[in-house]
């Protein structure tokens, strides 16, 4: 094929219509309290691991609902499961849970690829 | 004569008196403080048109005239449903009263702050509700605990509303659009301050309240930051540094502000549960008073003869209260003339 010097730049928008979203059916069946996040941000604000990187608990709820699950479990390592984020959570989200259960769920979708998309 | 009695004598309590007298009853009023108007009486000006709160408070109270008698400073011990269908209201100085219909408007309490500690209520020097703030709007003077003009000032919405960890996740309706009031009118006296509201969402719902956040921003200056306040800490010179997440720019922040305002959201009146429990009535889960049926019925109780009003069957606006007051007029109306045959 003739090199013309340039390829096809992926889009940076969310595609909702491909993208997997099995991790958020999984995350939504062991953690059901996740479902009623408002997005307030306290979570994030009070964060231990978030004073000091980027790390944004709020965020990370987004990611698993819009199917980014690329770099998910390299972040969720700073987490440190203090649990300050669940302590303050207006919607009384049982966010470490959350946390530890995600953290189990990427790990078996690394033993068990594509296939678990379809179960769930 | 036939006698109705009203518990409570704030905006719901004297709109309601004003339209029974008129109609022809024998209206009392047993009022828990020393004084009538409710909360109402400790604000300065209201949304959306800036009236001072006594002037509303004169309007409602003028039509009454001489036919109604207010018993202020009263503490409701009995209130049983007799065999003859009326109702026994029992206080330690009066005695037992006989209504033939009793009009329950006790209305609300404003949160207790103390309780979302993370935000410093009185415990730093410099942080208040926005009750305090209206004392301060009335007393003409809005200055820090030390004196000085405040430069920055931040609003926090929903304190105490919408947050499991206090036990209420209702929406108190009202304290959006009071944020939105002060947060201009601090920015009327003091045009060189910065202004922040924190909140989680913006509930402008009645029609001219879009207009008063449009001109918050564009005349004002006001700046919202869509996030809740995580926590607060005092400086050394007094001032509360705030720690929020701007989840719109996805990062969390720091601020500091000379005064920070707490949006005290809005609760079932202290003696709620117990008039409920001495007359059978239902509470839900969030305390307040239930009617029969909030479409049909909205000022009806499973109790012949017992009706509400106001606040007290959750928050309301004072055009909502003043318009329910009124129909609970008409229904105590309708039903004392049934029973007449
Ligand atoms: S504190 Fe709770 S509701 Fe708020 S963003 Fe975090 S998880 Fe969602
Ligand atoms: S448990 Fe993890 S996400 Fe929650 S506050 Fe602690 S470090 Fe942050
Ligand atoms: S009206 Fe606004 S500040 Fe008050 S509880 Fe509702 S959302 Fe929160």
């Amino acid at each position: 094929m003739i090199d013309f010097g340039y390829g096809i730049t992926r889009s940076n928008r969310l595609n909702l219509d491909e993208a997997d979203l099995s991790l958020a059916r999984k995350m939504a069946r062991r953690e059901k309290s996740f479902a009623t996040c408002i997005g307030c941000g306290t979570c994030t604000a009070g964060c231990t691991a978030g004073h000091f990187t980027a790390y944004n608990p709020r965020k990370i709820q987004l990611m698993i609902l819009n199917g980014q699950t690329e770099n998910l479990k390299e972040d969720l390592k700073k987490c440190m499961l203090c649990g300050r984020c669940q302590m303050l959570c207006p919607r009384g989200i049982s966010l470490r849970s959350l946390w530890s259960k995600l953290y189990r769920a990427l790990d078996d979708g690394r033993k068990t690829p594509a296939v678990t998309r379809d179960i769930f | 004569m036939k006698n109705v009695v009203i518990i409570g004598a704030g905006v719901a309590g004297l709109t309601a008196a004003a339209r029974l007298k008129d109609i022809g009853y024998n209206v009392t009023i047993i009022e828990k403080k020393t004084y009538d108007g409710g909360n109402v009486a400790s604000w300065d000006r209201l949304f959306p048109d800036s009236r001072r709160a006594s002037r509303l408070i004169d309007d409602v109270r003028r039509p009454l005239g001489e036919g109604v008698t207010i018993h202020y400073d009263q503490r409701i011990t009995s209130l049983v449903k007799m065999k003859d269908g009326r109702i026994g209201v029992g206080t330690e100085s009066l005695g037992i009263i006989h209504a033939d219909a009793l009009l329950v408007a006790s209305g609300f309490s404003l949160f207790d702050a103390h309780l979302k500690e993370e935000y410093g209520y009185g415990i730093y020097d410099n942080v208040y509700t926005q009750a305090d703030l209206e004392s301060m709007f009335s007393s003409g003077k809005v200055l820090t605990r030390s004196g000085d003009i405040p430069r920055r000032i931040g609003f926090v919405h929903c304190v105490g509303s919408r947050d499991e960890k206090v036990g209420n996740r209702y929406c108190s309706k009202v304290c959006c659009v009071t944020a939105v009031k002060q947060a201009s009118e601090i920015k009327q006296l003091y045009p060189d301050a910065q202004v922040y509201c924190f909140y989680m969402d913006l509930r402008m719902f009645e029609l001219p309240y879009e207009d008063m956040y449009f001109n918050a921003q564009k005349l004002y200056g006001v700046r919202f930051i869509r996030g809740r306040l995580c926590e607060a800490a005092e400086k050394m010179d007094k001032s509360v540094i705030l720690k929020v997440e701007d989840t719109l720019a996805g990062q969390t922040l720091n601020l500091s502000v000379d005064m920070l305002v707490l949006m005290a959201g809005m609760r079932p009146a202290s003696d709620t549960a117990r008039i409920a429990t001495m007359l059978g009535l239902h509470c839900n889960k969030e305390g307040f008073l239930t009617p029969v049926d909030i479409f049909s019925r909205g000022n009806e109780t499973e109790v012949d003869g017992v009706f509400l009003a106001g606040t007290c069957t959750g928050p309301k606006t004072i055009p909502q209260t003043i318009a329910d007051a009124r129909s609970a007029a008409i229904r105590i109306d309708e039903y004392l003339k049934k029973r007449k045959k």
